[in-house]
């Protein structure tokens, strides 16, 4: 039996980046505020400590940081005829745990999507009429224009300190920035990185193909800066342990080092962290929510009633406690009804890699975000006409890391043992880099997430079930994509290029991306959104739902730019609804 | 918060001691500050309010490993982990091959760890006998096991088809054919997967030759120096300044380097 415990005006299911920043932003107005982390505590001095971070090992290859799947996972299949079983162990993407959440070991490359991105349903058949539209598709507009959200983009990159140069301003193109983007009402906040040498031969060959390259926006920042939260960053050293790393410099944008430092300060607020928010509480009619019940480090259960519930954890996760909570009616793929896991999405990765003669690029010199970048076959930047695909993907000549447990490139054909091996991982640690497009994936009626019929977490809570496969539009337009990547590296010199194509089922072993979205998304029609234009449920109006969840489908970016963004869209919203709580658009 | 240091596995989850050394931290915290909070919202819970919760010298460091016998290993054992890793990445002209770089201890350590065991893993069952390739790690065997068994397997395989003779008598072309069979999973041991056991042996030798050297592995930063990596410098602002060019610095780890006392 639960223990009730008094009153708060707020509570938040999860302390990460949306977490944070709604916490600063509603406890600095007096409301008492309680956020529920289910891991720990954690900080830069005190676990990504310069004596500990750098380390492969522990963090890069045994996940130190991340979610344990033993506390939860998920299970997997490729379509809804298999059998789906547990995700033992992390590979193809990687949910963070405790405070700060995936905000702790991001790349911190932040993007703002582009203008047609949210509205992609439309524009694609308004240029190119139905047929273009895939098989079993369920695209849909975003609910909000990227005029809405530029004020909100601009907040969040202002709080995070984005390092990168516009490339439209207020609807004039800059020189060295990217000419696609969506006009920005102010320059980024502080300058790009230094770029290394395989980001100059692409810069230089990209122009020569007649593209338009730049510096990736990045949360590895370039200079010392001040937030608006008065929080202090220092620039990045380029010591290549940011994915799957905390950052020991205060060099990251996260919410350790750009939220926190004022938040703990506000005296309305707290954080319990160790305990694991089992669901939102509903009122007996089911159309509001009285709090969430929690079990704590030691399994005690307890009840935090609230006045407004926030649900801020990684996108899977807020998924999954909406079933659990039995807010939204669950998608049922058969029926093609209901909504809640419906549109899940994921993204592709594809390109090619170059091996070079007589260059150093030093891979070891890098940073998450580190890299030059072109938006030219983005969105719908190019004319999709002639190869019948929706959607597109960033282009990018990078070095995150040339940590070697698990970066030691070599040819194909070399063999995997022995003194053969040896000698090419030695001679070819400096000479290879890679062009990888990043791309796109629409949302489909057969790609959804449900409850596992069978496996548990260890509080005997079902599972999250995810049926997912690339379908034959996206693995056209990555595939395509790869090949415009094969051009590029050709052009950079490379003495010899391997294409990296998408083929065969999605599977759960490599690393791909932790760009998981959908699954709760939001939208104008309750038929096919859990959530209205503010991210408030459409069926329990004073539960929020922030998180790449949201997304209607996915795009060719990394989400954590538009993320942030909608997180400030929907505070505002917030605030209006704390003044007369209400469902904020009529359904 | 880790307890990837080679310890043995003692009573209790080296997660839940960490939850209960952020709990008194912040208990302490919380007493000075906002004592009434406490009661309220129960002992199981780190509770942070008003203040950041911060002791000196609270990062969770590896315990280094210590070289010297065995923890997980019998002696057989280890003689044919030697062997085989010594064949996976040989001593030759470009270096200290796996043997010489400590990997055989560094196995033996990441044994008794949680990685040994599977700790922070999914081993709930059932286990699917038929899982597709893109469902990823299906065993309910754990590194433990799968060395333990594995090498049973793979001892009595050789003794059985190489005239009596256990893996590390082979010569080394013979060593390298049952490497390369095992490999592809043509090597048919009795009661376990020859591919199971290569797997396990080849990542865990990849991980002892590029870890850092407080693992165990990776002795004089031989991994790292056969690619150039600099290891744990931290600060890379004046390679970017000079593209192209040759990195001239030693590497350094966790520890330092040898010259200023590490190892």
């Amino acid at each position: 039996m639960a223990r009730r415990l008094p009153r708060k005006d707020v509570v938040i299911v999860g302390l990460g980046w949306t977490g944070s920043i709604l916490a600063y932003e509603l406890s600095r107005t007096g409301l008492e505020v309680v956020a529920i982390e289910r891991g720990p505590w954690r900080d830069t001095a005190t676990d990504f400590n310069i004596g500990t971070a750098p380390d492969e090992l522990r963090y890069g290859v045994r996940h130190d940081v991340f979610l344990r799947p033993r506390q939860e996972t998920l299970t997997m299949r490729n379509n809804a005829s298999q059998t789906a079983l547990p995700i033992r162990k992390w590979g193809s993407f990687l949910p963070g745990n405790g405070v700060g959440g995936a905000g702790v070991h991001w790349n911190g490359q932040t993007w703002r999507f582009l203008p047609d991105d949210f509205r992609i349903r439309s524009h694609m058949i308004e240029r190119y009429g139905e047929k273009i539209m895939p098989e079993g598709n369920h695209i849909q507009d975003w609910p909000v224009s990227y005029d809405e959200l530029e004020p909100y983009y601009d907040k969040f990159e202002r709080v995070l300190g984005i390092s990168g140069k516009a490339g439209n301003l207020k609807g004039k193109i800059q020189p060295g920035g990217n000419p696609f983007e969506g006009a920005r009402s102010s320059e980024y906040p502080t300058p790009p990185m230094t770029q290394g040498y395989a980001q100059e031969l692409f810069t230089k060959a990209a122009t020569s193909l007649g593209l338009h390259p730049f510096p990736r926006p990045s949360a590895n920042i370039s200079v010392a800066y001040t937030n608006p939260y008065g929080c202090t960053m220092a620039p990045c050293t380029y010591c290549g342990f940011c994915e799957r790393f905390g950052c020991a410099n205060y060099s990251k944008s996260s919410p350790q080092t750009c939220v926190l430092p004022a938040l703990v300060r506000e005296p309305t607020f707290e954080a319990r962290t160790d305990c694991e928010v089992t669901k939102v509480n509903l009122s007996g009619d089911g159309k509001m929510a009285t709090g969430v019940t929690y079990v704590d480090a030691n399994g005690e259960e307890w009840e935090q009633p609230a006045d407004l519930v926030l649900v801020c954890a990684f996108s899977l996760f807020n998924v999954r406690l909406l079933l659990l909570s039995g807010i939204g009616k669950p998608y049922d793929p058969v029926r093609d009804e209901g909504v809640v896991g419906r549109n899940y999405a994921y993204q592709t990765g594809s390109g090619a890699t170059g091996f070079f003669a007589d260059v150093k690029f030093n891979p070891f010199a890098a940073a998450g975000s580190l890299g030059a970048a072109l938006d030219d076959y983005n969105s719908d930047n190019f004319d999709h006409g002639p190869h019948g695909f929706v959607g597109g993907a960033s282009i990018t000549c990078a070095y995150t890391n040339g940590r070697p447990i698990l970066y030691h490139p070599t040819p194909k054909g070399t063999p995997t043992w022995g003194s053969a091996w040896k000698k090419a991982v030695h001679e070819n640690y400096q000479k290879v880099t890679n062009v990888g497009a990043q791309g796109s994936v629409m949302s489909y009626r057969n790609n959804y997430l449900d409850l596992d019929p069978t496996y548990k977490d260890p509080l005997g809570r079902p599972l999250m079930r995810m049926t997912f496969d690339y379908q034959d539009n996206e693995r056209k337009m990555a595939n395509w994509m790869a090949e415009r990547c094969e051009e590029i590296a050709k052009a950079m010199g490379a003495k010899t290029t391997q294409v990296n194509r998408l083929n065969g089922p999605w599977s759960v072993v490599p690393y791909q991306t932790t760009h998981n979205t959908g699954g709760a998304v939001f939208g104008n029609d309750p038929k096919t959104s859990v959530l209205n234009r503010y991210l408030q449920s459409w069926d329990v109006h004073n539960v929020f739902v922030m998180g790449a969840s949201a997304f209607p489908q996915n795009a060719g970016y990394n989400p954590t730019g538009t993320v942030g963004a909608l997180t400030y869209w929907a505070l505002d919203a917030i605030f209006d609804y704390l003044k007369s709580p209400r469902a904020l658009v009529q359904s | 918060m880790t307890d990837m240091n080679g310890r043995l596995p003692r009573g209790g989850d080296a997660a839940a001691a960490a939850r209960r050394k952020h709990a008194g931290v912040t208990r302490r915290s919380l007493l000075a500050s906002a004592a009434l909070l406490f009661t309220a919202s129960g002992a199981g819970a780190g509770v942070v309010t008003k203040v950041l919760p911060w002791k000196p010298n609270e990062a969770y460091p590896v315990t280094p490993v210590v070289p010297g016998g065995y923890l997980f290993f019998t002696a057989q054992e280890a003689a044919i982990v030697d062997a085989f890793v010594e064949r996976l990445i040989p001593t030759d002209d470009l270096g200290m091959g796996a043997r010489d770089a400590g990997v055989t201890t560094f196995i033996d350590r990441q044994l008794t760890g949680p990685y040994g065991g599977h700790d922070w893993l999914y081993m709930q069952g059932p286990f699917s006998d038929k899982p597709l390739p893109s469902q990823g790690l299906q065993s309910p065997l754990t590194p433990r096991q799968q060395y333990r068994s594995g090498l049973a397997a793979l001892e009595a395989y050789c003794k059985a088809n190489f005239g009596g003779r256990g893996f590390v008598e082979l010569k080394a072309d013979e060593q390298d054919k049952l490497i390369g069979a095992m490999e592809k999973g043509e090597a048919q041991f009795q009661g376990f997967s020859s591919r199971m056991l290569f797997s396990a042996i080849y990542a865990n030798t990849m991980e002892g030759y590029f870890a850092d050297p407080i693992y165990g592995g990776n002795r004089d930063m031989v991994g790292w120096k056969l690619v150039g990596f600099p290891g744990t410098r931290y600060d890379f602002r004046d390679v970017m300044a000079k593209p192209n060019q040759a990195y001239t610095l030693p590497p350094v780890g966790l520890q330092g380097r040898s010259a200023w006392g590490g190892r």
